[in-house]
């Protein structure tokens, strides 16, 4: 043992003396960021504030979103061509690539690792992939109570090796058991409500919400109760104000969940809207620049950033969630797309769509601390997701 | 440059083109093969006559995520993006 730890240390002295000449570095402080026109990636080091690696050949990126392997050295990158693609980011290579789908909207990873599953629209349904191999596992077709394919979203891993999704055209809430990944035991809720346009998870694993396109209002499935039921929640929220278009759809991934309340964005309104999380009543609202796409907290919960649809989409407000006002609002640029808080929220990355640059603020003075070059960059994910429920 | 909403300007093509791979294509995919929404292939919207997809692209799909550009971009701005889809040649 002893000489072994001499023998290589006798190595490491002879070895040029440059920055992490031994090729080792841990992975908790980097990150994916998506450029959605070229089909790459863009890994970054959070603490450098620097891309340090570029990765082509993922295919369609328009509609992307990543999770990442427990270890967090591997992303697991879902493309809207149904491309699965398992990222190395130690060596900024493609590890492992398939397409599973002819066009797809997001995937999750199991709690335990070992399962991708993405939700695609064509065919409609969620196929579930080994997360070492990308070999197929098991085929979930989205079929509802009406015979009719769906398309299937607002997919997330839930606690016990479970996924939830949302059946978009059949308004359906699935919940599947893949303890014995061959043989999934499917719960599905049917009459949800219209259109469900996208789901997510409380931080918890608990309480699974899908938004509703169709109608105002939002559906609740309290994922601890037996049997499983889906309940009706924000019924009517628009007050029969007519909605203004939407010019994107808002996103429910990285919503925010402060304290005791959830920050949701309303569909057609600019506005947010607080749910109290023990009731699941609505306990407030904020009126903003536009409508919204992504509510993100800063994770200690203190300010929500927002981000808007075209065409206001070169504005960022941020939310004081004590008394649910925005504080500030100002202008990045154009086409503002994502923004993904450092873990512990002393940063935020920004990204500007027609820029082509990522930002990064200083997430308590709110001052530009740098600037990073991407092509159309859209998503920022940061590999802190790989020990959060429902990423 | 001609802003792509002014009435009667004639259409900016480099600025109606972004509009279309970005920002339509968060629904419809940048590579115009369909998402949430439906494909924007030539193929695909040739049974539509141009008037129709203007239409369309002017005031929306009630009842689905498609909204009405019209407060956004002019007529001939959503002329300019049907003929494009329909020829298959947007740049």
């Amino acid at each position: 043992m002893m000489i072994v730890a001499r023998l290589l240390m006798a190595l490491l002295l002879v070895l040029p003396v440059t920055a992490r000449a031994d090729g080792l570095r841990g992975t908790g402080n980097l990150g994916l960021v998506i450029e959605r026109a070229t089909g790459s990636v863009v890994i970054v080091d959070t603490t450098a504030r620097q891309a340090i690696g570029h990765v082509e050949g993922l295919g369609d990126l328009s509609h992307a979103s990543v999770v990442f392997s427990p270890d967090q050295r591997y992303a697991y990158v879902f493309g809207r061509d149904g491309g699965l693609t398992k990222v190395d980011l130690l060596t900024a290579s493609i590890a492992k690539r398939i397409v599973q789908a002819g066009n797809s909207i997001g995937g999750a990873i199991s709690d335990d690792g070992e399962l991708i599953a993405v939700s695609n629209y064509e065919p409609g349904g969620v196929r579930v992939f080994d997360a070492g191999t990308l070999e197929p596992v098991a085929n979930i077709p989205a079929v509802g109570e009406n015979g009719k394919p769906s398309k299937a979203l607002g997919l997330v891993d839930l606690p016990g090796r479970r996924f939830a999704w949302a059946l978009y055209d059949a308004g359906e809430i699935w919940i599947a058991d893949l303890s014995a990944p061959q043989a999934p035991v499917v719960t599905k809720l049917t009459g949800v409500g219209k259109l469900p346009y996208d789901g997510n998870v409380t931080p918890d694993g608990r309480h699974y919400l899908a938004g509703l396109f169709g109608e105002d209002g939002v559906v609740h499935v309290d994922t601890w109760q037996s049997p499983l039921k889906a309940e009706r929640i924000l019924n009517g929220y628009g007050r029969g104000e007519e909605a203004l278009p939407v010019y994107k759809m808002p996103h429910l991934e990285g919503w925010a969940a402060v304290g005791d309340k959830l920050l949701l964005p309303a569909v057609g309104h600019h506005e947010l809207i607080a749910v109290d999380l023990h009731s699941f009543a609505e306990a407030g609202r904020v009126a903003t620049y536009g409508q919204p796409v992504f509510a993100v907290a800063r994770p200690d919960g203190r300010y929500v950033w927002v981000n808007f649809a075209h065409p206001l989409n070169d504005t960022i407000d941020i939310v004081d969630t004590q008394t649910l006002k925005v504080i500030r609002r100002f202008s990045p640029g154009p086409a503002v797309l994502h923004m993904e808080f450092t873990p512990r929220g002393n940063e935020v990355w920004v990204s500007v769509r027609d820029a082509d640059r990522v930002d990064v603020y200083d997430a308590a003075t709110f001052a530009k601390k740098a600037e990073i070059p991407a092509q159309k960059p859209s998503g920022i994910f940061f590999t802190a997701r790989a020990t959060r429920i429902g990423q | 440059m001609a802003s792509a909403s002014a009435g009667g300007a004639a259409p900016d093509a480099a600025k109606l083109t972004n509009l279309v791979r970005q920002d339509c294509g968060s629904c419809h995919g940048l590579t115009l093969k369909g998402g949430l929404g439906k494909p924007l292939t030539a193929d695909h919207l040739r049974t539509w006559s141009r008037d129709q997809l203007v239409n369309i692209i002017l005031d929306g799909v009630p009842g689905t995520p498609m909204p009405p550009w019209r407060p956004l971009i002019s007529e001939a701005d959503a002329r300019w993006i049907a003929e494009r889809l329909q020829q298959g040649n947007l740049p």
